[in-house]
């Protein structure tokens, strides 16, 4: 199961929650996931936020894989200058 | 298009293999750019255009009760007259066109006013005329009834409760419960770890600071320019300078309504843009003054307008709070920074939040921002957006924390630096990162041992930015002759042509001079995301090097179809296959221009073309050395020595690198010094033009040392990262830290002008 850690601003869909397990092997499916188990949630990370897999950052990239034990921080998608 | 990229296998990924990458030929583009013959946004013209030109309030906050534009539409001479009322109203809704995702109301009503202007410079109306003079002269006929509404700047004024409202309907987000009444608080964001308050009360030591810096502009030498052009079929034509044709093209088909295959945008050679050309101002309202008209229109921002009406980046009021033990191990910190936004939603506060401690490794902390909307122009990115500021106040208090605990300022970054496998302070865990190595350089450069003089200072600062990869794409054409053309659809604003050039040069085997790269319009090649992030070398190189690479398997498909042999018996080196079938040794090696000569007969032109979504970018790290001399009398600072140690993955073009590095230096020394947005009692900026807003010239600034680090990136097949966000980061903080070690004085609001020196020096002389 990867590990994912939400931002505050994604725990208005959380319930509060900052951490917790998924079952899923690709970003997609993640967010998928997400979706089913908290309503909005998938929504909002489609738009607003990237997927850091194992400390390496992933932008609008469903079929970026993530493994069994993965660390998965849900972080603001960035921009730059 | 492929989400995931693994890193090629292209045999050649270690220095003593590469034979193009790492060199510094002339870039491409250099001939017309020092000639003359380059042509940037304004250098454009079509027969028949019209000149358009912008109305703009007068007023930074005011509602718009009226417009009243029948005298200037009798005017002779005057072709069109738009309004808001010309433009769909949009829907609340973010959509990507640039780096990141727009909120689409916002943006149209920042192109052009609908029922309130919110700054200062704002767009009320438009004219198109047959002349200059006569779209003045309309401009002056258009009659705008206003309800001047009070106005508010300051960002802790405007988070104030009873601070004048600019949007009804806004609501902080990020709270723990939604508020009861609407805010210029459009956000709150905050990043967390470990127990703050058990980190205080086991620290020795601790600062603390309240730090303020003020709006400042890209300051890109060019302004904003385009024509337009609107066709009696509704095919429109777009020709501009922007850091990115893509982003023009959709923003411009969702302010008017447009199908993005009815715009066509060709990219101008771009004048600098730091950030602050990733967004449309001009475009849309051209295109719709030639709908109106009938007729090519073309507007040229003044500079004025480009300081009054295009995005800064934010001010802000920042407090820090730092504990460590006195060995220097820092052990909590607590940050809060409260940015500008401009009029509407958006300030970079939450990069600015993600990057305050981003090279330390500090168990404890607390980081909160506050993006608050003020009737100034809405912010627009600049270089590592956010993350100059935070890191001012952030450097400016471990700067206080080495004084005070006695230590080498370089010894007590080292100390707390985060090294790969550690969490950053934004969450992920670091890997690959060349950090702990910039320190390394700056501590062994020979500038850090130079001995200072009366009234010379000695700063230190690091700083980090993330670096992004994204959407690109690239074709490797190969000519008759077996010259290649590489087309992208980035503009070139750092040298990215060069670069583009030496790593298909790299891929092919060939000379550099073989190579001639383009940038296309967005009907010329696939789409790519803006050139942004410093994505560019990284993102669309990839490209470049995978198409590269499949006319590479072309070529040698083609040579063993002429000898007759398995593919897979031919190798390719040097710009030549070669024949390994033991059978047919005497074979003599066919150059790129002998399978070009004669690819008709072996399957027709060779090219090729790849669109991928480049993930993996390195984040950059930098640590840089300041020396300044303060001129007691005057209050002036000289910066005498600038060095620049940042991990660079590894330079495909070691000069443009350099380039990046000394501007980015450049513009965070302006930062420090001396720029800043004024405004007067009714809230106009009072500085619109280069000789009142004082951006350093070559005469203010010594030569900017740049020690390249390279710790290569295992997710680039020649390893670079991003290197044009991050040196604009340490400097605010390396030249406050210097003028603190120069005068004794903390001073903790930029500009460090000479009137507050002045005025500091005055108060310790009692």
């Amino acid at each position: 199961m990867a590990h994912v850690v939400a931002p505050s601003d994604c725990r208005q869909f959380t319930g509060g929650l900052a951490e917790f397990d998924v079952e899923a092997d690709t970003v997609r499916r993640l967010i998928t996931a997400l979706e089913a188990r908290f309503p909005g949630l998938g929504d909002y990370i489609d738009r607003r936020m990237a997927i850091a897999i194992d400390g390496e950052i992933h932008q609008d990239a469903w079929s970026s894989p993530i493994g069994a034990d993965s660390e998965v921080y849900l972080i603001p998608k960035i921009g730059g200058g | 298009m492929s989400d995931v990229l693994d890193r090629p296998d292209i045999g050649h990924n270690s220095d003593d293999d590469l034979k193009v990458v790492g060199t510094r030929p002339i870039r491409p583009d250099g001939a017309d750019k020092v000639t003359g013959r380059a042509a940037f946004g304004a250098d454009f013209n079509m027969a028949g255009q019209l000149v358009g030109k912008v109305l703009r309030s007068p007023h930074a906050h005011a509602r718009i009760v009226s417009i009243d534009t029948k005298k200037a539409r009798a005017l002779p001479g005057v072709k069109a007259i738009i309004t808001g009322a010309d433009f769909p109203n949009l829907a609340d809704e973010f959509h990507e066109g640039g780096e990141a995702a727009s909120n689409l109301r916002d943006l149209a009503m920042n192109v052009i006013a609908r029922d309130k202007a919110l700054y200062d410079g704002h767009a009320v109306a438009a004219v198109a005329a047959t002349s200059s003079a006569v779209a003045d002269e309309a401009l002056a006929l258009i009659t705008v009834t206003y309800e001047v509404l009070p106005h508010v700047q300051e960002v802790e004024a405007a988070m104030a409760p009873d601070a004048p409202l600019l949007h009804a309907r806004m609501f902080t987000e990020g709270l723990e419960a939604r508020p009861d009444k609407p805010s210029n608080i459009a956000k709150r964001n905050r990043l967390a770890r470990g127990d703050l308050d058990a980190g205080f009360a086991a620290a020795d030591v601790i600062v603390e600071g309240r730090y303020t810096t003020q709006a400042v502009h890209q300051g890109y030498i060019e302004p904003h320019a385009c024509v337009a052009s609107w066709a009696a079929d509704g095919q429109c034509y777009v020709w501009s300078s922007s850091q990115g044709q893509f982003m023009v093209r959709t923003y411009c088909a969702k302010v008017l309504g447009l199908e993005i295959s009815n715009i066509r945008v060709t990219p101008a050679e771009i004048g600098g843009g730091f950030g602050g050309k990733t967004t449309v101002y001009l475009e849309p309202l051209a295109l719709a003054l030639s709908r109106q008209s009938g007729h090519p229109v073309k507007m040229v921002m003044t500079r004025d307008e480009v300081f009054r009406a295009t995005g800064p980046t934010s001010g802000s009021v920042m407090i820090v709070r730092l504990g460590a033990k006195s060995d220097g191990t820092i052990i909590a910190a607590d940050v809060e920074l409260k940015y500008q936004a401009g009029a509407f939603p958006g300030s970079p506060v939450g990069a600015g939040s993600m990057t305050a401690l981003a090279c330390y490794d500090i168990p404890n902390f607390r980081i909160t921002g506050w993006d608050v909307v003020t009737n100034t122009p809405k912010v627009a990115a600049y270089r590592a957006p956010g993350a100059p500021i935070s890191a001012f106040a952030v450097e400016s208090a471990v700067d206080d924390l080495a004084l005070k605990l006695g230590l080498d300022p370089i010894a007590i970054r080292e100390k707390n630096a985060v090294r790969d496998g550690m969490k950053a302070s934004y969450g992920p865990t670091y890997q690959n990162i060349g950090y702990v190595e910039t320190l390394a350089a700056a501590k062994a450069s020979a500038h850090y041992q130079i001995p200072l003089g009366p009234n010379q200072g000695r700063g230190v600062a690091v700083g980090f930015w993330f670096n992004i990869g994204g959407e690109s794409t690239a074709a490797v054409h190969i000519n008759e002759d077996g010259t290649a053309v590489v087309v992208t659809g980035n503009p070139d604003i750092g040298g990215s042509r060069a670069s583009m050039a030496i790593m298909a040069a790299e891929a092919l085997g060939v000379a550099v001079e073989k190579v001639r790269p383009i940038v296309a319009d967005t009907a010329s090649i696939g789409f790519s995301m803006l050139t942004g992030g410093s994505r560019t070398t990284f993102a669309t190189g990839m490209a470049v090097v995978q198409a590269a690479e499949k006319v590479v398997a072309e070529l040698k498909r083609r040579a063993a179809l002429t000898w007759d042999v398995s593919a897979d018996l031919v190798a390719w080196q040097e710009g030549a296959a070669h024949c390994l079938d033991p059978a047919k040794a005497d074979k003599p090696p066919m150059s790129l221009e002998a399978l070009a000569g004669q690819s008709a007969r072996t399957g027709g032109p060779i090219s090729a073309q790849v669109s991928l979504n480049a993930q993996g970018a390195g984040p950059g790290f930098a640590a840089h050395i300041c020396d300044v001399e303060i001129d007691p009398e005057t209050g002036g600072v000289t910066v005498l020595r600038y060095t620049a140690a940042q991990d660079v993955g590894k330079a495909i073009h070691p000069a443009y690198v350099e380039g990046q590095v000394q501007g980015g230096v450049a513009q965070g020394v302006g930062w420090a010094l001396n720029e800043e947005y004024i405004f007067d009692r009714e809230g106009k900026m009072e500085n619109a033009g280069f000789l009142d807003y004082r951006v350093p010239v070559a005469s203010d600034l010594p030569m900017i040392d740049a020690i390249l680090v390279e710790v290569p990136n295992p997710r680039h097949p020649y390893g670079a990262k991003g290197v044009g966000e991050v040196p604009i980061v340490p400097p605010l903080a390396a030249v406050a830290n210097a003028v603190r070690a120069a005068t004794g004085v903390r001073m903790c609001d930029l500009p460090l002008s000479p009137p507050k020196i002045r005025a500091v020096l005055d108060a310790k002389e009692g």
